[in-house]
């Protein structure tokens, strides 16, 4: 399993996502203006602040040379998670639904969430099971997740909100409580807490490496868990 | 040519940018002021105005979240080149995708 993390000017969570996917497979950096993806079986969009935030958070490296080969990848089934500015990109990319708006409260907040896994099924949520509680920090100012109502219902029904602020966690304002969605796919996952950043104990929570985990069961088991797994 | 496009969040989409801002007016002592909204104002030169809804609409705006405005001070004398707008030389787009 070989995990591929981009690096654009202003990424500040490269060298975290590079650590937690080396505890269960092989990881390294892309460079945004590399237009190969050199292989990896997955790819890891990180947090930051990519193109200094200018114009919109993840407006701009959207367009990097890096980002059409992550689209192609994508749109073929390559497993893609993005995390924090990462989902921001995705978003603004189109590669998943809705957008990230600035915090109700406008402020920068940083703290230790748990949040409840919703969908299992995802390329990135399989090692978890339905109703897990995975505790996460979360550091952002602009994570209000924010879709059309009908497309929010749309989500739902389709099962792509992956993830959610448990209850009395939210703190920036996200429409019904979603910390993380996918595609209708669910090979592309994003989220704006850092799973990144909880894979040891020694620093709170290793709760985190279930993301990564799963995307090694996949790599593993290509088609032996296609829905059957909770 | 000089244009300049005005961008802000769409309406039904709260905006706490704008709420701080009406909070804080009455503070100063100014009364009276509702529905205020914090958006931005791109100013460009474009040999190709008629390109600008497609650059709003790609890059400039996120038109699931945002309305913009172009505005173009001079397209009286320009107003063959940028197609069936009104002819203060300002067009929108509520941009839903």
């Amino acid at each position: 399993m070989k995990f591929g993390v981009v690096q654009f000017p202003g990424s500040c969570d490269e060298r975290d996502a590079v650590a937690a996917a080396a505890r269960v497979g092989d990881a390294v950096l892309l460079w945004h203006r590399d237009r190969d993806l050199r292989g990896v079986d997955a790819v890891i969009v990180p947090g930051g602040f990519s193109y200094g935030d200018y114009l919109r958070a993840g407006a701009l490296a959207r367009f990097s040379p890096i980002m059409g080969e992550v689209e192609r990848f994508a749109r073929h089934g390559g497993l893609v998670l993005g995390i924090c500015n990462g989902f921001q990109v995705l978003c603004e990319a189109a590669l998943l639904p809705g957008a990230l708006l600035p915090n109700t409260s406008l402020r920068f907040v940083c703290r230790q969430v748990d949040l409840v896994v919703v969908n299992a099924h995802t390329n990135w949520t399989r090692a978890c099971a339905r109703g897990d509680r995975l505790s996460i920090p979360a550091k952002h100012q602009t994570g209000r997740y924010w879709a059309p109502d009908p497309v929010l219902d749309e989500l739902e029904a389709n099962d792509q909100v992956v993830l959610r602020y448990a209850t009395g966690n939210g703190f920036n304002g996200s429409a019904r409580d979603i910390a993380g969605v996918s595609n209708k796919a669910g090979n592309v996952v994003g989220l704006m807490p850092h799973p990144e950043h909880a894979v040891d104990p020694l620093t709170g929570s290793a709760d985190g490496l279930a993301l990564f985990e799963s995307a090694a069961l996949v790599a593993a088991y290509p088609t032996g868990f296609a829905g059957g797994h909770t | 040519m000089r244009a300049r496009v005005l961008i802000r969040p769409k309406a039904g989409i709260l905006d706490p940018q704008g709420q701080a801002v009406e909070r804080a007016l009455p503070a100063l002592g100014f009364e009276g002021v509702r529905n205020v909204h914090v958006g931005r104002l791109i100013e460009l030169d474009v040999e190709d105005p008629a390109q600008l809804p497609a650059m709003c609409e790609q890059l400039l705006a996120n038109p699931l979240v945002e309305d913009y405005d172009i505005q173009r001070p001079d397209a009286d004398e320009q107003s063959q080149n940028v197609g069936p707008d009104d002819p203060r030389g300002i067009s929108s787009g509520s941009g839903s995708t």
